[in-house]
């Protein structure tokens, strides 16, 4: 098991070489550059042209990727053009950010979707099963950014319960005060992405559960005299579950994309933030660097929900 | 007190909701069985075969079935009871083993473990016996190696070994009645015979009562002791197996072994039934629904209305009348050669 682990992480290093070369490409096709924004009425344009000279903007693309490559191997993923910090060190801070309203926001998720589709599914074609349907269906139709502008609208500014931008108050002081300071900061942009990640989880659940009580080993289970709750616990719940674990490391890898929205609209400085502020910035170095760490995490979640499922399910064992 | 009849069925039927309606799907069956006995229960696809068995051992939806009449389980009324009540009598009195056991065990548990269930769930052997019963009971069905066995899952074993496991589960508490429906229809041929003669074996050893649901007549000569025959959820006939073979009465039951391959009817074209089974619309079960499938005797069919069962020999019944008129078309263009 741990060897077939090692390989397929030496195997993603192929992959992420793959995802860097087309990455580094389609940055430099986009229009702009990080200096077209300096340029004003006032500035002389001999002097961008030698500064963008100077960054090595007007070189071959592949030595510009050469350069950037090399630097990369030794952990350099080069200086951000607009925040003049190293880029690690950025995302480095904003990924704790994320990372822990992630966390939240998956707690949140399954805390949601687990207890909702069983309730569905027990109660098939009853009231309760097509309430839980009917959120569902308007969770997966509403887009997230109106969803987050309502919830900023009514528990931030409305009901004033919450705050509605940063991620610590600045007047909290000592570790617990910011402790729960920050996690009162992270409530509303985790519970919005939970409502949305709810959406995914519950339906994949409630047609498990549905499939499988009718499957041949519930009858089995059945004729042998087992009492139906425990059939349930025992049998079906088991068994349903797989589809959902398996899908745990897809999830993971999703929230940084659902991050993008909710951490932009809820002004929360985590990664997703960083990432929408990077592209309207013309942020080269960061914009590569933040989507090879996001093909990285696809990987590592693919890895993952191998890992999960040879754990779960008896039938599959990874080669 | 034992009774002798271990089973004894009454005027059951069972109506399935379908489109917001109830639809009969069995009608008005009468069965009986003793201990040691071998019932075997023939008739194509649809004929409700299964739907007996299921409403014997009390598996039927009861939101989506009505069942009428009465089952006695060793002089213990089924019908009607439902949850646990129900479930306690199922794998302690009734054992079933079923037509497909590539999935009829939890892929996701040891073999051990659904055996141990069996057993756990009611009180036929204290918990400190669970281990070595698990092994005899794979050893009795004639698994090699239990010991490696008992910690495989599912997926690891043969379709015939799962299905022994699945005769283990059944017996593992010795019920009196063990129903086995089509236990041997999704198997290869060369094990079919093992898992029979493995059923059989285990019935005579405990004097239960068998519930034989087959299509394979060869089968069912070979090894039942009585045979009923159904068709579109009645009986149609039910007699002892000699005189059945010997001498079967019921336009459906003739026309059954005249379609099924022996040394006789070797060198002739197999006979085809025509048509299909009603659906259960279609069904009205005040006529003998076969005879609307015997084109030359459709008219007959409309005239002949409450069909009873009648014992025409000792203990040889067939339903209706009209069996008395049916020919097959052969031997009607050649003036009958029998």
């Amino acid at each position: 098991m741990w060897k077939v682990i090692i390989r397929r992480i030496l195997l993603m290093i192929p992959q992420l070489f793959i995802l860097s070369i087309l990455v580094f490409f389609f940055a430099k096709l986009m229009p702009g550059d990080p200096f077209s924004g300096l340029i004003g009425p006032h500035t002389d344009p001999h002097e961008v042209e030698a500064l963008r000279r100077a960054a090595g903007l007007y070189d071959p693309w592949w030595e510009q990727y050469l350069r950037w490559l090399g630097n990369a191997i030794h952990g350099n993923l080069g200086m951000s053009y607009n925040l003049k910090e190293p880029v690690m060190t950025v995302i480095g801070h904003r990924a704790i950010n994320t990372f822990w309203m992630s966390l939240l926001s998956v707690i949140l998720t399954y805390l949601f979707a687990i207890p909702m589709s069983i309730v569905a599914a027990r109660n098939e074609g009853k009231w309760q099963d097509q309430l839980w349907l009917t959120y569902n269906s308007i969770t997966f139709g509403i887009p997230p950014y109106v969803f987050y502008l309502l919830i900023i609208f009514i528990f931030g500014y409305s009901l004033n319960w919450f705050p509605t931008g940063g991620t610590v108050s600045p007047d909290a002081m000592g570790i617990i005060p910011v402790f729960f300071s920050k996690i009162y900061h992270m409530i509303l942009p985790a519970f919005s992405l939970a409502v949305f990640g709810t959406v995914g989880i519950f339906t994949y659940f409630r047609s498990g559960i549905l499939d499988e009580q009718t499957q041949d080993y519930v009858r089995t289970a059945r004729a042998k005299g087992v009492k139906e709750k425990v059939i349930f616990r025992r049998h079906i719940l088991r068994n349903a579950s797989l589809p959902i674990a398996s899908n745990f490391g897809f999830v993971i890898t999703g929230l940084l994309g659902g991050a993008i929205f909710a951490e932009t609209i809820f002004g929360y400085p985590g990664l997703g933030q960083l990432f929408i502020t990077s592209i309207s910035g013309r942020d080269y170095s960061m914009i590569t660097a933040l989507i090879l760490l996001n093909g990285f995490l696809g990987l590592l979640g693919a890895l993952l929900s191998d890992i999960i499922m040879a754990m779960v399910d008896p039938r599959i064992r990874i080669q | 007190m034992e009774s002798e009849n271990i089973l004894e069925a009454k005027q059951v039927s069972v109506a399935f909701r379908i489109a917001g309606k109830f639809q009969k799907a069995i009608y008005d069956i009468d069965l009986s069985l003793r201990r040691g006995e071998v019932l075997a229960i023939v008739g194509e696809s649809g004929s409700g075969k299964s739907t007996l068995a299921t409403a014997v051992m009390g598996l039927h939806n009861p939101n989506q079935t009505q069942i009428t009449g009465s089952i006695l389980l060793d002089e213990e009324e089924v019908i009607g009871k439902t949850g646990d009540s129900m479930a306690s009598i199922r794998g302690s009195k009734v054992g079933m083993i079923f037509q497909n056991p590539l999935t009829a065990l939890n892929p996701l548990m040891k073999i051990g473990q659904q055996i141990k269930e069996m057993l756990a769930v009611h009180d036929v052997y204290p918990e400190n016996q669970y281990e070595s019963r698990i092994f005899q009971l794979l050893e009795q069905v004639g698994i090699p190696n239990p010991k490696r066995v008992v910690n495989q899952f599912p997926h690891q074993l043969s379709g015939g070994m799962r299905q022994r496991v699945m005769i283990a589960i059944a017996i593992a508490n010795d019920p009196d009645l063990i129903i086995a429906d089509e236990p041997t229809t999704a198997l290869d041929v060369t094990i079919q015979a093992q898992i029979l003669d493995l059923i059989l074996e285990i019935q005579k050893k405990k004097n239960a009562g068998v519930i034989l649901i087959t299509h394979d007549l060869g089968v069912v000569a070979e090894v039942a002791d009585t045979v009923a025959v159904m068709y579109a959820g009645q009986l149609v006939e039910k007699a002892s197996v000699e005189e059945l073979f010997q001498n079967p009465k019921h336009p459906y039951t003739r026309s059954l072994l005249r379609s099924n391959p022996s040394a006789e009817t070797v060198s002739d074209d197999l006979y085809v039934i025509p048509g299909s089974v009603p659906s259960l619309s279609e069904i009205e079960y005040d006529k003998d629904l076969f005879l609307a499938r015997v084109p030359w005797m459709k008219e007959e069919a409309q005239k002949v209305i409450s069909e009873k069962m009648t014992e025409i020999s000792s203990n040889h019944f067939v339903r209706g009348q009209a069996w008395k008129k049916f020919e097959f078309p052969d031997q009607k263009l050649k003036g009958g050669k029998k």
